[in-house]
């Protein structure tokens, strides 16, 4: 009787199973694709890393704007999202409200629409066209609402209100209240909102494959352009330097976030 | 009261670099957008609806947006129960092994496909050296309905295997004690507890798949879909009007069935 029925049922197991074999095997095949002479032939055609130089050589700039980007993206959502997220979350009018209910749209509608959008108004400015900055103007509309609703339910707390007070009783200007007290205390929903627009940022290709131009490339733009024109090994190498420099990262920041959740979480 | 109004100055000074930013990069541009197919005439704005072919690419997207939420939640249930209820070596790493292509790009996912079931994919080889040719099925609804499941996924069974671990355990025990069938431990017990969930993750997989670019666009797919059609009225056919038009058809189904979600769930529950 301590045994629910349900603790040994099979067809849940084998689900699990064949859910677990659908979603990762096809990583292994496209890992192994990207390190052999001959993807038709197998393992049989020999091991190799040249598919991966030569992606290196053709496309490895990509990783560095992509991650340059991530990180700039995160930076600005930190600098505009937070500041928005405590008005947000203080303020009880209507307007604020409408605002808030706006700023998801971006993430509502298809990034499609929202890149033709910009290229309609902003298209014609050439030096801004070119540039990177067109693409992280992208990603920050689509990121910002994650970091500002992330954040914004953190500084509803109750507590915080009162410590708020407390603060600004003993003549504390507003500067030193939202650096030295409140943005430390919602500080493990900040960088849960940073690994969240970091992660959304890398990957992101619906809005970025419209913004791009051919000298503002981006992992993602990269991969979609090797797998149209390069051998299906060469997609594969570079596949697998997708997921070998994003995947550390990702996880590493994760165990970060963890960590500083722990530490600063009650 | 000099105090009141300077905290409210002040809340509106912390919103006011996000506003200006919002309003200026996405306000004005898809007012422009929502603006431009006047120009040809109110009735662009109904071609989705009027012209067959863009209909008809519309209730593609739709049918198999709708079928790979139904299986991604059926799937991911199943998956999420039995990782919430099992503890065993490794589960961690399979977790996060599983919510991992929550960060690929579509595209990965579509060359996934192309991988094993394109022309020169794995399973084109085993039909071969089985003497039966080389078959494919990537190229075609069956490859995007596999890629649209495999980016789907991972959310559903992230938010389930958090759902079914804050599930009451003794209410399938007291079921299991009445002689419930399996059947109807899943529709009594599991079902109205995991509801909340469906309705959430449910909505957020039916928009992801409608709007989803990369995946269609690396399959290049003999099935057409909603934004690969817009893609192709501006990238080859300077169609603007006509993209416009049909972005804010997308737009306008996307929004609405998160809306409706969020309604729902608000209903659910009133503390909130």
């Amino acid at each position: 009787m301590n045994t629910p029925t349900m603790k040994r049922s099979p067809l849940l197991l084998l689900t699990t199973a064949s859910v677990c074999l659908f979603m990762i095997g096809p990583i292994i095949v496209s890992v192994m694709a990207g390190l052999v002479n001959n993807y038709s032939r197998g393992l049989s055609s020999g091991l190799t890393l040249r598919w991966v130089w030569q992606v290196w050589d053709v496309y490895g700039s990509t990783v560095g704007a992509s991650l340059g980007l991530a990180v700039a993206c995160v930076v600005c959502t930190l600098v505009i999202g937070v500041p928005c997220a405590y008005g947000l979350a203080r303020s009880r009018s209507r307007a604020a409200r409408i605002f808030e209910e706006l700023l998801l749209l971006p993430v509502a509608i298809p990034g499609l629409a929202t890149a033709l959008a910009l290229i309609l108004i902003y298209g014609n400015f050439t030096s801004l066209r070119q540039s990177f900055g067109f693409i992280l103007i992208g990603h920050v509309i689509f990121t910002l609402p994650f970091m500002v609703r992330t954040v914004s339910a953190a500084f509803q707390r109750q507590d915080l209100l009162a410590i708020e007070e407390a603060v600004r009783t003993l003549g504390a200007n507003f500067t030193q209240r939202f650096l030295g007290v409140l943005v430390p205390a919602v500080l493990p929903a900040i960088v849960a909102g940073m690994l969240m627009v970091f992660t959304l940022s890398i990957g992101e290709f619906n809005l970025t494959w419209m913004l791009h131009t051919p000298l503002t490339r981006t992992l993602p733009v990269g991969l979609a352009d090797s797998y149209a024109s390069m051998r299906i090994e060469v997609g594969s190498a570079y596949t697998l330097i997708f997921l070998v420099v994003i995947m550390p990262a990702l996880w590493a920041l994760q165990a970060l976030a963890t960590l500083i959740q722990k530490h600063y979480g009650n | 009261m000099t105090q009141v109004a300077s905290t409210t100055h002040i809340r509106m000074m912390c919103m006011l670099p996000a506003a200006i930013f919002f309003a200026a990069c996405w306000l004005l541009p898809v007012a422009a957008l929502v603006a431009l197919p006047v120009a040809k005439g109110w009735e662009t704005y109904f071609l989705v609806l009027t012209s067959s072919r863009y209909l008809q690419s519309l209730l593609n997207t739709l049918w198999l947006s709708l079928a790979t939420t139904l299986v991604t939640v059926i799937l991911g249930a199943a998956v999420g129960i039995y990782l919430a209820r099992h503890r065993f070596r490794g589960r961690q790493v399979l977790l996060s092994l599983l919510t991992a292509p929550l960060a690929f790009p579509g595209v990965i996912i579509g060359f996934f496909v192309i991988l094993i079931g394109g022309r020169q994919g794995g399973f084109a080889s085993l039909t071969h050296s089985m003497g039966l040719g080389r078959i494919t099925f990537g190229y075609g609804m069956l490859g995007l309905f596999l890629a649209y499941l495999y980016f789907s996924l991972p959310r559903a069974i992230a938010s389930y295997t958090a759902a079914a671990e804050s599930m009451d355990p003794q209410l399938e025990e007291a079921a299991h004690v009445l002689g419930a069938t399996r059947w109807q431990i899943t529709r009594d017990a599991w079902w109205p507890q995991l509801l909340p969930t469906t309705v959430a993750c449910g909505a957020i997989v039916f928009a992801t798949a409608m709007g989803a670019f990369g995946t269609a666009f690396t399959l290049s797919s003999q099935f057409e879909v909603l934004p690969i059609t817009i893609y192709n009225e501006f990238t080859n056919y300077a169609n603007f009007a006509v993209a416009a038009s049909l972005s804010i058809a997308l737009g306008l189904v996307t929004w609405g069935v998160l809306f409706l979600a969020r309604l729902l769930s608000a209903d659910a529950n009133p503390a909130q």
